[in-house]
């Protein structure tokens, strides 16, 4: 059944299916109906991190080192539980920063440095090159396997073929294609490729599914359960070894090693950097992924060891390779459906892991390796060229290419020296080398440039020295010599046991040593150094990236000029013009903006251009390339310092501090004073209840006592009863005079009282209220005369309110004046500052210290001595407040023995000046 | 919502938690042949705490989202 073009048209179909998922895929995603935007795919998709490594492999290295197979997924179960802090803050980092791989986030954090965004891709490009040719060589494998069926043969003699019959070469070269019609089929800004994501998570599906269905058929079909298997294992001598830990201190450290190893590739795989952060469409699906994602991982290993034992038992003494029992058990015992539906498994395994890993990579490779050196070849005038995303995606086909090759190669030259799990843990220990610099970067603002530089130099170095290189020498392409006594022959530098360190085994060896001289440098660098300026900006972004999300005020920090003409050419050159004029759209339109010509070309524009730059050739090639076209000048130290630095926010923030406590010094002193101000005014208050109480008394007292008489006296004569009652009259008019007296000044005071502000001649008025009280004047003997000068302009006040005052004044001044002889003059004149009237009187004067004492109310002079004079001692204050409400101010100017005069001034209003008035009635 | 805060805390203790149990000298404790049903002690007491823990990531993921 399973023929040769069964197998070839299976696995064509499925990527075939696999294609159309993706397109699917994208076309939802163009529609706005994304179908990846949930947590179970986003987890599902997590599951590329289980490759055939995982699929075929799990079960070999569990027929070799029983439990040991387990710490690769039980780290990635710990690590999850972290990433509710770790991951979420790569993950806004990087959305916010539009990073698109782990070159470029390194590259961004140290100050957007195209020399680490360039180190990181190599050391991820030549880190994962074993573990590509590990996929490559599972699929191989598994091909060649399924093409001898019946007859189970091993593929061990694969590498001697020469390549042009070897099946991996041709495997390597269909990844590619499908890879490049998967993953560059248009460039996109933020790298996001929903439609693959839709494809690894269906395969993630298969995988499940086809190791679940191999692993139940040989557990409960084959075997009687998971207990029959291990029962009868127990009687196996051989196989009973496996059943423990072996208990020496060793196997446990190797545990714990690769427990630590898995939790930093978890994260640090380019692949799993790729889907986990880039692809991801919402920073809520983490959350249900932390525990879906290891609910995975353990489904897809609980049949590992049944597998295994399984495998071990029925395959006994057949020299079959354990790393290929998922496929030789159902081969074995003809189940040739289950068979196939295990290759397609495996196939997916091993597909999922290569697009997304080589896409990742080519992101890479193009944005941070081979784009930065073409921009600075001025010989090739790529400058010059208005688009440059044919060639952007050009680059990253042929990346891909060129690392499929590169582990075919591999794969020729070491893989066959190596079981899959042990060359997929050289990978893991290369990207584990990304974690002081990334994982110090996103907590620690210390971290320079030059020490995540030296970290990673160093840790790369020893990894390959003491990984990378035994491996070559294992195959025979380095002499073994290197391997068994160092380097020069100096016993101290063996690979394997470096400064004579031995008990671990190699990758808990290169680990230890490589992670040690990675993060040594990484601090201690940093710590001897200092950071640059941009360094200190880029750190603060991605160590406070929850505080800056909110609105980064990037005016203060950047000072320049461009247009938003070039910044939207330059755009358009590697993101074609299109794309770029959809872009500058979408950002005028936030801004309530109908076209990108209106934008200004400010801080923000400039900003939004370089992100979206970045997510076409990463964020320090966009940061060259802004830079050329926009005239900048470089933030001052001080500038960044003042507003990132955490000592100046200290700084900043005591001196907020200072500030706020001398206001809140001012604020005691304004109340102290506003208290003493209130007293005075309480005291005030019960001085005018007292006497308001005693100068109503007087008239009552008056009223009661001659009304009683009357009452009394019922005999009295005509003559004195009218006497008597015209006191009454006279002392109750004085009493409704009195309290409308009150009643008006505590309104005014109130500054309720009505005012009907108009235009008032102050002559007339002057002239009116003297022709009102001549009565007065005549019953006194007093004479009165009034005199103007000319041209007495109008002022703005209440004619009623202006006429109170008049007769206040001129009622006071007939009072005080001597009968018969007394002489009233009033004068009326212009002076500079308005209209003065001044009320003369020929009067006893009033001493200077009782001169401001008149006008508190109930104040009269000689009140202690003498005869109280009529009245009611609110005229003058009701009269001031009202000259003052206007904007004047009224005084006395006297000498005792001389008379007085009481003089007041009434502003001109602007509004009364003619020409104005005028100009406002023309309006 | 609950306050992440909270939450994140909790997963820090399941973390602690599952280094604790999935690591020496815990471990060290099972690692003896006794069976039960069969199976090796050992693999049931990894897979059950491993099980454990998905359950204790899930219980506190999904309380904080009511």
């Amino acid at each position: 059944m399973l023929e040769r073009s069964v197998i070839v048209l299976a696995s064509f179909s499925y990527l075939g299916v696999l294609f159309a998922i993706a397109r699917y895929g994208d076309k939802r995603a163009e529609a706005g109906r994304s179908i990846i935007a949930n947590p179970y795919i986003y987890a599902l998709s997590l599951a590329v991190y289980c490759s055939t490594w995982t699929f075929y492999g799990s079960v070999g290295r569990a027929a070799s080192s029983g439990i040991g197979f387990l710490p690769v997924y039980l780290g990635p179960t710990l690590m999850v539980a972290l990433w509710w802090y770790v991951w979420r803050k790569v993950i806004r980092i990087s959305k916010t920063y539009r990073i698109t791989s782990i070159a470029d986030f390194v590259a961004s954090r140290y100050g957007k440095s195209q020399a680490l965004g360039g180190l990181v891709t190599v050391i991820a490009v030549l880190g994962i090159i074993p573990y590509i040719s590990l996929q490559l060589k599972a699929i191989s494998q598994s091909f060649t396997i399924l093409l001898h069926h019946p007859a189970l043969v091993m593929p061990a003699q694969a590498a001697e073929r020469p390549f042009f019959q070897d099946s991996a070469l041709y495997i390597a070269m269909m990844l590619a294609a499908f890879t490049i019609l998967f993953g560059t089929r248009h460039l996109d800004a933020t790298e996001r490729h929903e439609g693959l994501v839709a494809a690894i998570a269906f395969e993630s599906v298969v995988k499940l599914l086809a190791f679940l269905a191999v692993g139940a058929f040989v557990t409960y079909v084959v075997y009687d359960g998971v207990g029959d298997i291990f029962a009868r294992a127990q009687h196996d001598p051989r196989l009973r070894g496996l059943l423990t830990v072996p208990p020496s201190p060793a196997s446990y450290g190797t545990w714990a090693f690769v427990t630590v190893l898995s939790m930093l590739s978890i994260m640090f795989l380019p692949r799993q950097f790729q889907i986990s952060v880039v692809e991801n469409v919402d920073e809520g699906h983490l959350g249900k992924a932390i525990w879906l994602f290891p609910l995975y991982l353990l489904l897809i290993n609980l049949f590992v060891l049944p597998l295994a034992l399984g495998g071990l038992m029925l395959f006994a003494g057949r020299g079959v390779d354990a790393d290929t029992f998922v496929l030789t058990l159902p081969m074995s015992l003809n189940r040739d459906g289950l068979a196939l539906f295990a290759f397609l498994g495996g196939l997916s395994a091993g597909t999922g892991m290569v697009i997304v890993e080589t896409i990742a990579l080519s992101t890479m490779v193009c944005n941070d390796l081979v784009m930065p050196v073409l921009l600075r070849q001025r010989w090739l005038r790529l400058n010059e060229r208005r688009d440059l995303s044919g060639l952007l995606i050009a680059i990253r086909r042929l990346a891909i290419a060129a690392i499929l090759i590169l582990g075919y190669i591999y794969f020729r030259a070491a893989g066959e020296a190596y079981a899959l799990v042990a060359i997929g843990l050289i990978s893991f220990a290369a990207v584990a080398q990304f974690a002081p610099a990334i994982l110090g970067g996103i907590y620690w603002k210390g971290g320079t440039r030059a020490g995540a530089m030296s970290g990673l130099v160093a840790g790369f170095a020893v990894w390959a020295y003491t990984l990378a290189l035994p491996s070559f020498a294992k195959s025979g392409w380095l002499p073994r010599a290197f391997l068994t006594d160092g380097l020069f022959g100096i016993a101290l530098l063996r690979p394997l046991e470096l400064f004579g360190l031995t008990g671990l085994d190699e990758i808990s060896h290169a680990l230890f040593w490589s992670l040690l001289a990675n993060v040594a440098l990484y601090v201690g660098v940093s710590l001897a150094g200092r950071p640059a300026v941009a360094e200190r900006n880029q750190a603060a972004l991605f160590v406070d990236v929850f505080l800056h999300t909110h609105g980064v005020d990037r005016s203060r920090t950047w000072r320049g000029s461009a247009s938003v003409q070039e910044l939207l050419a330059l755009t358009g050159r590697f993101l074609g013009p299109e794309r770029a004029h959809e872009g500058f759209l979408a950002y005028a339109r936030r801004r309530g903006l109908p076209d990108p010509r209106a934008l200004v070309a400010d801080a923000d524009l400039v900003h939004f251009a370089e992100t979206l730059l970045a997510g076409a050739i990463g964020s320090a090639s966009a940061r060259v390339m802004v830079a050329s076209t926009v005239q900048e000048e470089p933030p001052t130290l001080d500038e960044v310092m003042d507003i990132l630095d955490e000592a100046s926010q200290v700084r900043a923030y005591s001196h907020q501090l200072e500030l706020k406590s001398r206001e809140l010094l001012e604020a005691t002193a304004e109340l102290r004073a506003a208290n003493l101000r209130l007293q005075e005014l309480d005291r005030m208050k019960d001085d005018f209840m007292s006497t308001v109480t005693h100068e109503l008394r007087t008239p009552l007292t008056s009223i009661r006592s001659f009304s009683e008489i009357l009452l009394d006296n019922p005999g009295i004569d005509a003559a004195e009863r009218g006497r008597f009652l015209a006191i009454i009259v006279k002392e109750t008019q004085r009493l409704s005079r009195l309290i409308n007296q009150v009643l008006d000044l505590s309104k005014i005071e109130a500054g309720s009282a009505e005012w009907h502000a108009a235009e008032v001649d102050v002559e007339d008025v002057v002239r009116e209220a003297v022709d009102s009280t001549s009565q007065l004047f005549r019953e006194q003997g007093v004479a009165v005369a009034v005199s103007a000068t000319a041209g007495v302009p109008a002022v703005r006040a209440d004619r009623d309110r202006l006429m109170q005052v008049m007769i206040n004044l001129l009622s006071n001044a007939v009072k005080y004046c001597p009968r018969g002889e007394g002489y009233v003059e009033v004068r009326v004149a212009a002076v500079a500052d308005g209209v003065r009237v001044d009320v003369r009187d020929n009067g006893p004067g009033i001493a200077r210290e009782d001169q401001e004492t008149i006008f508190e109310k109930f104040r009269r002079v000689g009140d202690t001595v003498g005869p109280r004079p009529p009245g009611s001692g609110l005229g003058l204050p009701i009269s001031r407040r009202i000259v003052e409400h206007f904007g004047g101010r009224l005084w006395v100017d006297s000498e005792p023995g001389r008379g007085a005069i009481f003089s007041f001034v009434l502003p001109l209003d602007r509004g009364a000046e003619p020409g104005r008035e005028e100009a406002q009635a023309a309006g | 919502m609950e306050r992440p805060g909270r939450t994140g805390q909790r997963l820090v203790a399941v973390f602690t938690a599952g280094v604790i149990l999935l690591n020496y000298p815990i471990l060290f404790l099972f690692a003896r042949p006794v069976s039960a049903a069969g199976v090796p002690i050992l693999y049931l007491y990894v897979f059950g705490a491993w099980t454990a823990l998905i359950a204790a990531l899930a219980y506190v993921i999904e309380r904080s989202r009511e």
